[in-house]
């Protein structure tokens, strides 16, 4: 697995309160780990902090899996 | 129409002295103080260096990780409290209609920590907003209503008033008349706060509003004393589950006393400083008792507001001598902030415990830390010094005033048929 991605799973682990074994790149935010749509956001802002990054409302909205996360930000992390 | 009866059926209390109603009473009729050098940040730069804090109080315990994190400690609180008290009237699933069911809290300011977190987080930065999606839900004070009510399902009336230092008893009293107007048959009503962080001891320092009494914080809150020199912030939560005397009897639920009538008034004075001739509290304790039905001979025990500040003890109990006359020198009086603090927003909550709690037990708790009379009060006003009281407690009267001077008196009786 790649840095960011261990990063990404493990900022997921610590904002959702889920186990790491639920955390698969095709796992869904809202429909597989619980998140509803204010911790949608917190993610988001967590992985621009984290990866000194910013992520546009329209792309934000195509990020909803733990794979589209880690894919997003291997493409436009600095 | 014809008022319904109110009674309370339930209690929960997270306070210095102990983190239930057990806990708590047994710090209070044993004169315990709940005050101790700060922990939840170095205080070591401030005037006051102390406070009543919660002891031993894991969020874990109450919360997953992930709940605890989107709430602040005054919702925590609000939460455990609620809890107890929920369990202590035996709320259960078929015993009551939740559409019938409120939450009326009180807090004073809400979600201090986190406003204050979050703007030191802005300033620190480079100008660029990163505020937290929950930032606004964790602050704001109605917060802690909403969330009691999502975890139990209570959909009747919900809302959390503020007025500073009355708020709870404010909310006490909402809940007592949406009750007696047939409105809602039972609320949880309560009031919580978490105000121990810099900003809200910073902020009390500024208005020269707390002991300073580094050398012996457990000294340092006594009311009616005429060394005392400012209150001692305290944080924590009261839960009181008021609810229609007929819905109560007829699911069989304990009843602790009836809440009989409150008062409100304001000041008109001052921010800050109370009306020298105490003419708010004068008022508002009239007007309690009015609403009660009952004279001022019956009531046993008044749990004053009786923060510890040179000139609130002064103007409170010379309205006690006018509203009570020669009554005033029979019955007992105490100030339960020289034990727990000054809760703010929360006061009214833990105080309304004191009051219910010295008519269930017969024993009036103490003002503790009395060293030196004060030749500004009546010797002949008995201020329970020092030690609990024993006493058959019939009424017990319970006031708080806000800054803002807002003030709230509420008086509870042993129940009669």
């Amino acid at each position: 697995m790649s840095e960011i991605a261990e990063k990404v799973k493990a900022i997921i682990i610590d904002k959702l309160g889920v186990e790491e074994s639920e955390v698969t790149p095709e796992a869904s935010f809202t429909n597989d780990l619980g998140a509803d749509s204010l911790d949608t956001v917190e993610l988001i802002m967590e992985f621009e902090k984290e990866f000194n990054v910013s992520i546009p409302d329209d792309q934000a909205e195509n990020i909803a899996t733990v794979g589209q996360a880690v894919s997003y930000l291997e493409e436009h992390a600095k | 129409m014809e008022l319904k009866r109110v009674v309370v059926t339930g209690l929960g209390a997270l306070t210095p002295l102990g983190n239930t109603v057990s806990e708590y009473w047994n710090g209070l009729i044993n004169g315990v103080s709940g005050a101790a050098p700060i922990t939840r940040f170095d205080a070591s730069k401030f005037k006051t260096q102390f406070a009543c804090e919660i002891k031993g109080y894991d969020p874990e315990k109450y919360f997953d990780r992930k709940e605890a994190r989107k709430m602040d400690l005054f919702t925590q609180f609000a939460l455990v409290v609620a809890d107890e008290a929920v369990q202590d009237a035996n709320l259960t699933e078929g015993n009551f209609d939740p559409d019938r069911v409120g939450v009326i809290w009180g807090s004073g300011i809400g979600g201090l920590r986190t406003f204050q977190e979050e703007c030191v987080n802005f300033a620190n930065g480079d100008g660029t907003p990163r505020f937290n999606p929950f930032f606004i839900p964790k602050m704001i004070a109605d917060i802690s209503a909403g969330q009691i009510s999502i975890k139990y399902g209570f959909r009747g009336p919900n809302f959390v008033t503020v007025s500073a230092c009355a708020s709870a008893t404010n909310a006490l009293l909402d809940a007592f008349n949406y009750i007696r107007l047939g409105i809602a048959d039972v609320i949880v009503s309560g009031g919580s706060e978490a105000a121990v962080t810099e900003a809200g001891i910073g902020g009390f320092n500024a208005l020269k509003a707390l002991s300073e009494r580094n050398d012996s914080p457990e000294t340092a809150s006594r009311p009616f004393d005429k060394d005392r020199d400012g209150f001692v912030l305290g944080e924590g939560a009261g839960a009181i589950i008021l609810e229609e005397y007929e819905h109560a009897k007829a699911r069989g639920a304990k009843i602790y006393a009836e809440i009989l009538g409150g008062g409100m008034s304001a000041d008109a004075y001052h921010i800050t400083a109370p009306h020298p001739e105490g003419l708010g509290a004068l008022n508002v304790m009239k007007n309690a008792l009015r609403d009660a039905h009952i004279k001022p001979e019956e009531v046993d025990y008044i749990n004053v507001h009786g923060t510890s500040t040179p000139l609130g003890d002064v103007s409170e109990a010379k309205a006690i001598e006018t509203v009570f006359g020669e009554h005033a020198y029979k019955l007992n009086i105490s100030s339960t902030k020289s034990m727990t603090g000054h809760l703010l927003g929360a006061a009214g909550a833990i105080e309304a415990i004191a009051s219910i709690l010295a008519i269930q037990n017969d024993i009036v708790p103490p003002t503790i830390n009395h060293f030196t009379d004060d030749e500004s009060f009546n010797p002949k006003l008995n201020f329970t010094f020092n030690k609990a009281q024993k006493r058959d407690v019939k009424v017990a009267l319970s006031n708080t005033f806000g800054f803002g001077g807002h003030n709230t008196s509420v008086i509870f009786r042993e129940l009669k048929d």
